[in-house]
């Protein structure tokens, strides 16, 4: 018998006492929770994502489409960025005035390359305002997941305010499972020190999110 | 590496020195502390957390009694989504499974996101008597495995090491296994993750094989999730060529949906944040984009002989949050080592006996190891109630009885050094189920309530000498009762 079987097999005979329900999921259960909290507008709704990306120690900044590849230069030239990576999808127009030399994520670039890189430049899918937190899901305007955790500093542009929602759940109904998705929820942290939080350990110790206006 | 539990002695005799050992006191009281009041205002802030909390328990409960039919969808759609199924009935198996995969790559060395299930194998052993080398990434992981040391915590494995030891291990230890500490490390938290950082990059950059766990497995998409802090989880599911996740077969939800549900409750159980730093989801293997071949490896390893308790198999339902360890008074104060697994604390004192069985003397202890206060009850996330188990498993010690162990239905017998409390119980249903005897000895009590002593003799000693007996009233509850008619006559 296979470990398949045998596992199957336990799992129907522990059940063995369990009446038989064959309604549908959706009927299981009430789900009483609320599908966000609070009833804000569409302003506040920005206004509690930049809240809450500030409270994890992400930087926000906002501007208008016009503007926005003047914000992005002064971002990369204040770090001292020599080089920034955007990828293939990305809009030209947001980092045709950064001074910093333009790389292109190659499908045969190595880690080690990465890790050269000072910043890159995304989009991303959904913001979520309750958590302060951006979603990544791999589209062409944010590239694959490597070039958004191996490089140290991280822009990424959401645009407000159709991209954010309040709520984990209207979130997660905006996202595509099949896609590899990001979460990111301010720049990395750990709590593993005396159980009290410290931002910067692997992922980029800097995370600077552009609330854009059209 | 991290030790091994086998022959830990009964929880009492390995509490004991930790209870004496006052930098540990301080390390765990300190933490626990901290992290107690931060959750408890980071749930406040949600004002459907009681609903929020009913939902994950039925969610749970609902996949739990249709496991059969889940976890066929989830082998069917992870398939379908480029991934590779294996279903391993223990630990042996897992590890044997594991190895095999990674002598496949031809890799002798692997990068490791926290995982719980890998703990609880012993992979790094296991991988480590093949010559593969195990790096774990994690933080608190990782101070753990360069002091040689064992887990000691859920969510912060290295809780009971303060900043000043971690320097030490750090500053001891990190040339042995790669790039060394940098010279004149202080102990601020921010260097010490920075030295954390330097030290793991190489191996995150040349790594080609990851092993991670899962927090949540989709049934009907056949996503995995990790959720983590620190983007070392990012590293290892994204650079590697493989991917190998060895995953619970408990950590099932059915929907998409359902994440919507524990990616709240989650990270304000465990590190109190509205939202974890990094959350990654994936769904098989993606084109151009994370590894080329991913693994799954659902593990039983006694998850199926706790299902086949109706009480006990709630344990299941657990996400590994560790906010029931965070508010345990007994957690406090005896650390995680005394329990002899890498899951402590209060869900430990349940979990472990149900995976493992009670037969080891830890494992028969660990029901004991609680006041049944009912604090981990009330913060657990998925209303685990975990004082009802407690109560289940000691009457399990104490009087043996049916239990599945391995596939198999067995009958425990009761164990030993439980007789005076069998005597007890015995005596006591006698006299209940007699009310002329109960009556005439309640009467007895009462009018001899000057002689009592104030300690058990004899076998009760033991129970006396750290509780004060129950004072004897003056006059039985029944005959009060029926003197003033319940109270309505006004007579004292």
């Amino acid at each position: 018998m296979s470990s398949r079987e045998r596992i199957l097999g336990r799992v129907r005979r522990a059940l063995a006492d369990v009446e038989q329900d064959d309604r549908p999921y959706e009927q299981a259960f009430a789900r009483d929770y609320l599908r966000e909290h609070g009833d804000l507008d569409v302003e506040q709704r920005v206004d509690l994502l930049a809240e809450n990306l500030a409270d994890y120690r992400a930087i926000v900044h906002r501007c208008t489409a016009a503007d926005l590849a003047a914000t992005i230069a002064g971002m990369l030239a204040a770090r001292g960025s020599r080089t920034v990576l955007g990828p293939p999808g990305l809009d030209p127009e947001w980092l045709s005035a950064a001074e910093a030399e333009r790389l292109a994520d190659r499908a045969e670039s190595t880690p080690y390359e990465l890790d050269r890189v000072d910043s890159v430049v995304t989009a991303c899918a959904v913001a979520v305002a309750e958590t302060g937190t951006i979603v990544l899901d791999g589209s062409p305007d944010q590239g694959r997941r490597r070039i958004t955790l191996v490089p140290d500093h991280h822009v990424v542009v959401v645009r407000v305010p159709e991209q954010v929602v309040s709520s984990v759940p209207q979130a997660l109904e905006r996202l595509d499972p099949a896609r590899p998705l990001t979460w990111i929820s301010g720049p990395s942290a750990t709590s593993d020190i005396e159980l009290d939080r410290v931002e910067g350990v692997h992922g980029p110790r800097t995370l600077e999110v552009v609330l854009v206006t059209a | 590496m991290s030790g091994t539990f086998v022959g830990m002695p009964a929880f009492p005799e390995a509490a004991h020195e930790a209870v004496n050992d006052p930098t540990l006191r301080g390390n765990l009281r300190h933490a626990t502390h901290t992290i107690r009041a931060k959750r408890a205002k980071a749930v406040t802030e949600v004002s459907d957390w009681a609903e929020l909390r009913e939902a994950g328990k039925q969610i749970k409960d609902h996949t739990l009694r249709h496991l059969d039919r889940y976890l066929l969808q989830v082998e069917e759609s992870v398939t379908a989504a480029g991934g590779v199924v294996h279903w391993a009935a223990d630990a042996d198996e897992a590890n044997r499974i594991v190895t095999r995969l990674v002598k496949e790559t031809g890799e002798s060395e692997v990068v490791k996101v926290k995982s719980m299930a890998t703990q609880e194998i012993g992979l790094n052993e296991a991988l480590e008597a093949e010559g593969i080398h195990a790096y774990e990434t994690d933080l608190a992981e990782l101070i753990v495995q360069l002091g040689k040391d064992r887990p000691s915590h859920i969510l912060v494995p290295a809780i009971h090491r303060n900043r000043g030891e971690i320097r030490d291990i750090f500053a001891r230890e990190m040339s042995e296994w790669g790039r060394p500490a940098p010279e004149g490390l202080t102990d601020t938290p921010a260097e010490l993750a920075e030295a954390a950082r330097l030290h793991l990059r190489e191996k995150f950059l040349r790594a080609k094989v990851g092993i991670s766990g899962a927090n949540f497995m989709v049934a009907e998409t056949g996503t995995l999730v990790v959720v983590e802090s620190e983007g070392n989880g990012r590293m290892c599911l994204t650079l590697p060529q493989t991917l190998i996740s060895v995953v619970g077969i408990e950590k099932i939800v059915p929907t998409w949906q359902d994440l919507e549900v524990f990616l709240q409750t989650l990270p304000r159980s465990s590190t109190a944040e509205r939202m974890n730093p990094y959350t990654s989801t994936w769904t098989g293997t993606t084109d151009q984009d994370g590894p080329r071949t991913f693994h799954l490896v659902l593990l039983d390893n006694g998850r199926t002989d706790t299902l086949a308790d109706e009480v006990g198999r709630q344990a299941l339902r657990c996400i590994r949050c560790s906010a029931c360890l965070n508010v345990c008074p007994v957690y406090e104060r005896a650390g995680g080592h005394a329990y002899g697994s890498v899951y402590p604390g209060p869900i430990g004192a349940i979990l472990s006996p149900q995976l493992r069985g009670i037969a080891s003397d830890i494992d028969a202890s660990l029901p004991y190891a609680s006041s049944l206060c009912g604090a981990c009850y009330e913060v657990c996330p998925v209303a685990i109630d975990i004082p009802e188990v407690l109560v289940h498993l000691r009457e399990r010690v104490v009087e043996g009885g049916p239990v599945t162990r391995e596939g198999n239905r067995v009958v425990l017998k009761p164990a030993k050094g439980h007789a005076a409390e069998r005597a007890a119980m015995r005596a006591a249903r006698w006299a209940f189920s007699r009310p002329g005897a109960l009556r005439t000895g309640q009467r007895l009590a009462s009018r001899t309530r000057r002689f009592h002593p104030r300690t058990l003799p004899g076998p009760g000693s033991a129970w006396s000498g750290t509780r004060d007996l129950p004072p004897v009233p003056a006059e039985p509850f029944r005959d009060w009762w029926q003197r003033t008619h319940g109270g309505k006559d006004g007579a004292k």
